[in-house]
């Protein structure tokens, strides 16, 4: 098994904006829905599991399942 | 103009909950398919693209107020059987299984039953199958607009052992203006549901297919199986074969033996060599380079 | 996966098959022990997962407790192609009046089991059906409804078997015919059965092969009744040590399958290709056109980017490796843009450029746009369907050598 270090977040990020990163209901949707895991649901609200984010599959479901704007998926290799 | 699919079928997913699942639930839908429900056993509720989740595919043929015809099977291996079994147990006659790794002797169990109740499987191991702009079943040929690229409809029936081949053989076919009336991935398993002999009925019985082109490879007896069916049966369908995986013939390749016995059903095996061989013996056009197919369809049909 | 002969008697006795008394031993003494106990002539045979032991001198016969630990001692120790015994089995010599076979095998054109048994055992059974079919006789099972004693006594019957052979001999088939299914066996054999002087009948030898797929569901019969650890996987030659990285890393991640080979490969171009019909195709088309393939590899499913990246990586440190090309046949479900995050995501991590150490990317299909995108931003050309495989093979072969030159 490669001894070299795996890197986080090289193609997508996710960013969940306040208030919703705070909701804790909502963050127990999002830790539902995700297929890769990418959302912890905390008593304080959403975290974000950082070495998941490039499985982001961009199937959007987070997005649908958050208040319209909450949710922001970036495309690093789109800058 | 196709086989086992119109635009009337419908169809669930069972293992709909699933990340390959929620991904060709939404193809399927974008192709214009008829996905009436999911099934995963504790959702009941939730909804994929907008495709309602039941427990049980009893609920959801209530749900559809009448039978189902298909169901795209994608739960894990430990549960596959089960699942398959509970949908022919619930009037389902078409099953598509896309979960590969089930043990054979489950495969073998599903197979029977679904022959016991008039029901046809698809694969496991496998893509789906797809009749162009009508209906797709299975990740075969990935979301509707790149399937579409692929899939024109036309005038040749393609079977493969291979799912990405499947695409592949159809592209070309489409880029060369033969067009594909459906395209089936059949699965890469030792035992499937449906063999290019046991599908061949079907494509004769077909008046927009005039000809058929299969992907194979060396190892099974499907190739002589189909040769046997052709030599035995008045078709009127000419038979393009590409063969891959000849590397395979050379040096210390050598896969999996089936222990002595084995030959005794098997026959002895036949390496990729022996195979175009007998594929020739019965009328089927072998091609050696994958950009001949379209050239050698057009030749057959001519005659 | 594969037995050896000790397990295999084990596996029989325990489906209700009557065996010999018999004792694996792993030395010597122990040898010696378990002669004394039976108390009259034995064979001694070596236990190794090959062929051809007796030719070898693996299998020898002892006329004392003393002979037999001799005897062991000296096969303990002795290579047969290559393998060294796990240990030896210490049988009775038996007192044969007959010698049958008695076999199930999966016949994958009728879709079951096929019972397979003749009254000419002992000797090759594909070479008895060819030269005396009178003396074979054959029978499917049901895989849904219990095996019926009946089923296996009429494949006997077909033979010429009769009176209390055909009596004695039925159940063995019959609970071979069972195992076989209860346990995921792809070839259970008994070769030879033998009818003993007394008239009992009892599994001389043994041959047993799971199905790999079935390993995980088969806990009970492999780790408690025959204590087989879970890292022994028996596998027809020793895996490399890229062999066995990828193995590691498909099984850690149940999203999409890779595989890797390179038994037999040893070039500079690494592939990173699939899926299945795709690979073999390629591979071909890489060799037929001048290329050296540093190994084979299948990418299948839907694999998430951590196992693209896992086997970009493993190919990329393979030794003598200097470019990949990552070429697939039109994909479905397998998604372009998550393969191209996962071998640039291996260049990245191995510090490597991207641009540079990607001959070349053909994958048409799923999510194509978005994974040319990807491509275009790391500068790695993207190839769509309109290069074929064979050509995409070749340009990959060009630019490697190109590369040489």
């Amino acid at each position: 098994m490669s001894a070299t270090e795996s890197m986080d977040s090289v193609f997508i990020d996710v960013q969940v904006a306040e208030p919703a990163a705070s909701d804790v209901a909502l963050a127990k949707k999002l830790e539902e829905v995700c297929p890769v895991n990418i959302f912890r649901a905390t008593d304080t609200g959403t975290e974000i599991v950082p070495g998941q984010l490039d499985e982001c599959v961009l199937c959007e479901l987070c997005v649908e399942a958050a208040p319209a704007g909450a949710v922001t998926i970036i495309k690093k290799y789109e800058r | 103009m196709s086989i086992l699919l119109d635009k009337e079928t419908t169809f669930i997913v069972q293992g709909i909950t699933g990340r390959e699942a929620i991904n060709l639930t939404r193809e399927c839908l974008d192709y214009g398919s008829k996905v009436v429900g999911g099934v995963t056993p504790g959702r009941k509720g939730r909804e994929v693209h907008g495709v309602p989740v039941f427990d049980t595919v009893a609920q959801a043929v209530e749900n559809h107020g009448g039978p189902i015809d298909g169901s795209v099977v994608t739960v894990p291996p430990g549960f596959t059987k089960d699942a398959v079994i509970e949908a022919i147990a619930n009037g389902i006659k078409l099953l598509v299984i896309v979960t590969e790794r089930i043990p054979r002797g489950d495969v073998a169990e599903m197979v029977e039953f679904a022959d016991m109740h008039g029901a046809r499987i698809i694969g496991p191991n496998c893509l789906g199958l797809i009749v162009p702009e009508v209906c797709k079943m299975g990740g075969i040929g990935g979301p509707a607009k790149d399937a579409a690229k692929s899939y024109e409809p036309g005038v040749v029936g393609v079977m493969s052992r291979s799912g990405g081949m499947t695409t592949e053989i159809s592209s070309s076919l489409t880029a060369a203006g033969l067009g594909v009336s459906t395209a089936v991935s059949i699965g890469g398993d030792a035992i499937i549901g449906s063999t290019y002999a046991e599908l061949m009925p079907y494509f004769e019985a077909d008046e927009e297919t005039e000809a058929i082109v299969i992907y194979t490879e060396p190892g099974g007896r499907m190739e002589a199986q189909l040769a046997e069916w052709k030599t035995e049966n008045n078709s009127r369908l000419p038979i393009v074969a590409f063969m891959a995986g000849k590397f395979m013939d050379d040096e210390e390749m050598q896969g999996m033996s089936f222990g002595h016995a084995g030959t005794i059903v098997e026959g002895k095996e036949d390496s990729a060599t022996e195979k175009i061989k007998r594929l020739e013996e019965a009328g089927i056009t072998v091609v050696e380079r994958i950009d001949e197919i379209p050239a050698a369809v057009k030749e057959r049909i001519a005659k | 996966m594969r037995f050896y002969e000790y397990e295999a008697r084990k596996i029989v006795e325990l489906a209700g098959i009557p065996v010999t008394r018999y004792g694996f031993c792993q030395t010597a003494d122990e040898a010696r022990k378990v002669a004394e106990e039976i108390g009259g002539p034995t064979v001694i045979k070596s236990q190794v997962l090959t062929g051809g032991r007796m030719k070898a001198g693996g299998v020898q016969f002892a006329d004392t407790p003393e002979e037999a630990a001799e005897h062991a001692a000296n096969i303990l120790d002795l290579e047969i192609n290559g393998l060294k015994p796990v240990g030896v089995l210490v049988d009775p010599k038996a007192e044969i009046k007959q010698e049958y076979y008695a076999g199930v095998v999966w016949d994958g054109t009728a879709k079951k089991p096929l019972m397979l048994f003749s009254d000419m055992g002992g000797i090759d059974i594909e070479q008895v059906a060819e030269d005396h079919p009178d003396h074979v006789g054959r029978g499917h099972i049901s895989n849904l409804l219990p095996v019926g004693d009946f089923e296996a006594k009429q494949v006997i019957a077909a033979t010429g078997v009769t009176a209390s052979q055909l009596n004695r001999a039925t159940p063995v088939l019959a609970r071979l015919a069972r195992l076989f299914r209860d346990n995921d066996m792809l070839l259970a054999e008994i070769n030879p059965l033998a009818e003993l002087t007394d008239g009992s009948f009892v599994a001389l030898d043994a041959h047993m092969e799971m199905e790999d797929e079935a390993v995980g569901r088969q806990k009970k019969l492999l780790r408690k009744e025959l204590g087989i650890a879970e890292e022994d996987t028996r596998d027809n030659y020793e895996p490399s040590q890229f062999e066995k990285n990828v193995k590691a890393i498909d099984a850690a991640d149940h999203r999409g399958v890779i595989q890797g080979k390179d038994h037999g490969f040893s070039g500079n171009l690494g592939l990173v290709i699939g899926a299945g019909g795709g690979s073999l195709t390629l591979t071909d088309a890489v060799r037929n056109q001048g290329g050296k393939p540093a190994n084979y590899s299948e990418i299948g499913g839907n694999p998430s980017v951590a196992k693209a990246c896992g086997l970009a990586k493993e190919v990329l440190q393979k030794d003598g490796v200097e470019k990949i090309a990552v070429m697939m046949s039109i994909v479905s479900n397998t998604r372009v843009d998550i393969v191209a995050r996962g071998v640039i995501k291996a260049c990245l991590e191995l510090d490597k450029d991207p641009a540079e150490t990607i001959a070349i990317f053909r994958i048409p299909g799923a999510w194509e746009d978005e994974g040319a995108k990807i491509l275009d931003h790391y500068g790695v050309e993207y190839c769509d369907r309109t290069v074929s495989l064979w050509d995409a093979a070749g340009r990959a072969v060009a630019k490697i050598q190109g590369a040489a030159a």
